[in-house]
C-alpha cells in the first residue's frame, strides 16, 4: 500500500493553507480564462503560466494542477451555451449541449457535464495514483533507445496519425524540430543555427511559441474572418439542477466515458480527442431514447464530458512518469516543469516525491473546488460570454504579451512573439496544424539527447535502435500509425480521421 | 479543418501558395545544411555528434518540400478562406508599436496602444475612447502585476508619475 501512503502525504501537502489558497486561485483562475471563447486548455496554461513566476515549485506546480482542471472545464461551460465549432476540446459536447441549453435545458446540461467532470476527474485522478509506480518501475528498465522509440511514437501520434493530412501534420512536426535546433547544443556545447545572434543560444522558449501560436495566430486569424455577425450566448433558463431521471440517466454514461477516456489519454497516443467520440458513440448505441441524439440529449453531454476530463488526466501518467507529452496542453506544462529545473520522469518521483505526489493529490483537491466553486458561480461564467469580441480579443492579446514581457522584458522576445504570431496564422490558413510545432520544440532536444546516447553506446551502429524488443515493438506501432492512416486517406476514408483531429489540447 | 480536399477543380492550376510554402521549407532545409556544415566535425568515435539530428531534420524538410510540390499540383490543399488584411494590419502594426515603444514609454502605454489596435482591428474605430481604456486598464494590470506579484515590468512615465 506504499501508492496509499503517498497519496495521503500528498493529500497532507497539498492541505496546507497556503497550498489550498493556490489552488484556488488556479481553479478561479483556470476557469475564467477557460471560458473565454477561442481559449482552449493549451492556451489558458500558457496565458497563466507567468502568474506562477514568483511561487515555489510546489505552490506554482498545485495551481498549475487548478489551472488544468479548470481551463477543461470552463471550455465545456463555452461550448454549452455558445456553439463555437471551433473549440475542438469539447466540441462534442457542444452537439448535444447547446441543444439542450436552447430547449431550455441549459442548467442540466451544465449541471451533468460538471459532475460528469468531478467524477471523471475523481477516478481518473485516482487511476494516475495508483497506476503511476507501475510505469515508474516499467520506465526504469527503458534506455535510451526505448526512449527515443517511445518519442518517435508520440511524434507520429500529435502529427500524423489524426487530423486531415499525414503531409501538413509532418511538416508542421518538422518545423517545431528545427526550432527546437536552435541554441546551444547539450552534449557538445557547440552553438547551431544562432547566426551569432547572442538571444538564440538559449533556443526558442516553449511559452513565448505556444502563446504566439495559439493566442496570437489565433486572434489575427479571427480578426481576418471579418464581421460574420456576433455568435449568440444561451441564457440559462429554469433550474441549473438535475431532475430524478437526468440522474438516472447520467450516470452510467459518466463512468463509461471514464473508462473510455482515461486509458486513451494515458497512452502515449492520447493526443487526440478520441475518447470523446468514442464516447460519444458508445452512448449513441445504447441509449433508450434515440431519437433525442442531435436534439439535445443528456447522455451525449455526460458521457463525452467525463471522457474529456478523464483524457486529460490521463495524459498526465506519460507526462509524469516519463516525461512524455502527449498533447500541447502536457508540452506547455513540461515547460513549466522545466522553469525549475525539474525534469518530469522516473527520476522525479525518487528524488523529490513530496511535489509529485503533492501534484496528483492537489488535483482531487481542485476536482473537489470547481465541483463547489461551478454551479452557483454559472452567472458569473455566463457574464464572460458575453464580452464583446474587440474588447475579448484586445484583452487576450493584452495577457498574452503581458506572459512573455513577465518572463523575459527584452524587445527581442516580443519580436519572436510577433514572428511566430504570423506563423501561426499562416499555418491557420493553410489548414496545417499548430499542436505538432509545440510537441516538438520540446520534445525535440530530448528525442535527440536519448539518440545520441544511444548511438553512442553502440558506437555509432544504427541497427541497435530496432534490436532491442520493446524499442522495436514501439517503432513498428508508429510506423503503423504513420502508414495506415496514409492509406486510408488515400482511399478517400479520411473523413473519420479529421473528425477525430484535435486542434489545440 | 475539415474541409475537405477538391481534388477535380474545374481549372487544375499548381497552387501557386502550397509552391511557395514548398519552396519556403527547401530553403530553411538549406539553411541547416549551411549553419551546421560550419560546424566542426566533433563526432567522435561514434560518428554522432552535433551535426547528426541537424542533418536529419533538413533531410526531412527537403522530403517534405518535394512532397509539398507535388499536393501543389495534384491541388490537395483545402480550399482556403477569404481573408480580411486591414484588420491583420491593425493588429501587428499594435505588436510593433508596444514592442518598440515598451522601454521608450513603459508598460501601460506601449500595452494600451496594442488594446486600441487590435480593438480596431476587430472593429471599434472610435481610437480616442478606446486607447484611454486600454491604457488605464493596462496600468491596472501593470500596479497588479508589478506591484503586488513582482513581475519584471517595465515602467515609463506614466508609472513613474505614481509610484
Amino acid at each position: 500500500m506504499a501508492t496509499f501512503d503517498f497519496l495521503l502525504q500528498g493529500l497532507w501537502v497539498a492541505a496546507q493553507p497556503m497550498n489550498l489558497l493556490y489552488a484556488l486561485i488556479g481553479v478561479t483562475l483556470g476557469t475564467a480564462v477557460g471560458v473565454l471563447p477561442g481559449i482552449g486548455p493549451a492556451l489558458t496554461v500558457a496565458l497563466l503560466l507567468p502568474v506562477t513566476y514568483q511561487l515555489d515549485p510546489a505552490g506554482s506546480l498545485i495551481m498549475f494542477a487548478g489551472i488544468y482542471y479548470g481551463g477543461m472545464y470552463g471550455g465545456s461551460t463555452t461550448s454549452i451555451l455558445l456553439n463555437t465549432p471551433g473549440e475542438s476540446a469539447s466540441i462534442v459536447t457542444a452537439l448535444e449541449g447547446n441543444k439542450m441549453a436552447r430547449a431550455g435545458r441549459g442548467g442540466p446540461a451544465l449541471a451533468t457535464a460538471a459532475i460528469g467532470s468531478f467524477v471523471a476527474g475523481l477516478i481518473a485522478t485516482l487511476g494516475l495514483a495508483f497506476i503511476a509506480p507501475y510505469i515508474v518501475k516499467l520506465a526504469l528498465v527503458f534506455g535510451p533507445r526505448e526512449y527515443f522509440a517511445l518519442m518517435v511514437l508520440a511524434f507520429v501520434t500529435v502529427s500524423s496519425a489524426f487530423g486531415d493530412s499525414t503531409l501538413r501534420g509532418l511538416t508542421a512536426l518538422f518545423v517545431g524540430l528545427a526550432l527546437s535546433v536552435v541554441g546551444i547544443d547539450q552534449l557538445t556545447g557547440q552553438a547551431r543555427l544562432s547566426f551569432g545572434v547572442p538571444e538564440l543560444l538559449d533556443g526558442i522558449e516553449v511559452t513565448t511559441l505556444a502563446v504566439a501560436m495559439f493566442a496570437i495566430g489565433e486572434t489575427l486569424f479571427i480578426a481576418a474572418q471579418g464581421a460574420k455577425g456576433p455568435d449568440k450566448v444561451e441564457a440559462v433558463r429554469g433550474s441549473i439542477w438535475m431532475s430524478k431521471l437526468d440522474w438516472a440517466r447520467s450516470w452510467k454514461p459518466w463512468l463509461r466515458g471514464t473508462f473510455i477516456g482515461f486509458p486513451i489519454g494515458a497512452m502515449p497516443a492520447g493526443g487526440a480527442e478520441i475518447g470523446t467520440f468514442l464516447s460519444y458513440a458508445a452512448e449513441k448505441r445504447l441509449t433508450k431514447h434515440p431519437e433525442e441524439f442531435g436534439n439535445g440529449a443528456i447522455e451525449g453531454v455526460a458521457g463525452p464530458e467525463a471522457a474529456n476530463n478523464a483524457s486529460a488526466a490521463g495524459t498526465l501518467v506519460p507526462l509524469l512518469t516519463l516525461g512524455l507529452p502527449t498533447t500541447a496542453t502536457a508540452a506547455i506544462m513540461l515547460a513549466g516543469f522545466q522553469q525549475y529545473g525539474l525534469q518530469p520522469g522516473p527520476l522525479l518521483f525518487a528524488t523529490n516525491p513530496q511535489l509529485v505526489w503533492g501534484l496528483i493529490a492537489s488535483l482531487l483537491i481542485a476536482n473537489f473546488m470547481l465541483l463547489v466553486l461551478n454551479l452557483p458561480l454559472i452567472g458569473l461564467w455566463v457574464k464572460l460570454l458575453t464580452i464583446p469580441k474587440p474588447w475579448l480579443y484586445a484583452g487576450i492579446l493584452l495577457f498574452a504579451t503581458l506572459g512573455t514581457i513577465g518572463a523575459n522584458p527584452s524587445v527581442y522576445e516580443l519580436g519572436m512573439l510577433l514572428a511566430f504570431g504570423l506563423l501561426g496564422y499562416a499555418m491557420r490558413v493553410f489548414g496545417y496544424p499548430i499542436a505538432p510545432v509545440v510537441v516538438g520544440l520540446i520534445l525535440g532536444p530530448l528525442a535527440e539527447q536519448q539518440l545520441r546516447r544511444a548511438l553512442a553506446i553502440s558506437q555509432g551502429d544504427v541497427s541497435v535502435l530496432f534490436t532491442s524488443p520493446i524499442a522495436a515493438v514501439l517503432l513498428v506501432v508508429a510506423a503503423a500509425a504513420l502508414i495506415i492512416p496514409l492509406i486510408l486517406r488515400a482511399r478517400g476514408r479520411g473523413e473519420v480521421l479529421s473528425q477525430l483531429a484535435a486542434n489545440e489540447d | 479543418m475539415s474541409k475537405g480536399h477538391n481534388p477535380s477543380t474545374a481549372t487544375r492550376r499548381p497552387d501557386r501558395a502550397a509552391l511557395f510554402i514548398a519552396a519556403v521549407l527547401a530553403a530553411i532545409a538549406g539553411l541547416i545544411f549551411w549553419d551546421v556544415s560550419r560546424l566542426s566535425g566533433a563526432a567522435g568515435y561514434s560518428q554522432v555528434g552535433p551535426t547528426t539530428v541537424p542533418y536529419a531534420i533538413a533531410c526531412c524538410l527537403a522530403g517534405l518540400a518535394v512532397w509539398t510540390v507535388f499536393a501543389a499540383f495534384r491541388n490537395d490543399f483545402p480550399e482556403r478562406e477569404r481573408q480580411e488584411i486591414s484588420p491583420v494590419i491593425w493588429i501587428v502594426a499594435g505588436l510593433a508599436a508596444q514592442m518598440l515603444l515598451l522601454n521608450v514609454a513603459g508598460f501601460s502605454i506601449a500595452t494600451g496602444i496594442l488594446f486600441a489596435f487590435t480593438a480596431r482591428g476587430f472593429g471599434k474605430r472610435k481610437l480616442w475612447f478606446s486607447l484611454p481604456v486600454g491604457i488605464a486598464l493596462c496600468f491596472a494590470v501593470w500596479v497588479i502585476f508589478a506591484k503586488l506579484l513582482q513581475l519584471s515590468l517595465p515602467a515609463g512615465p506614466l508609472e513613474h508619475l505614481f509610484f
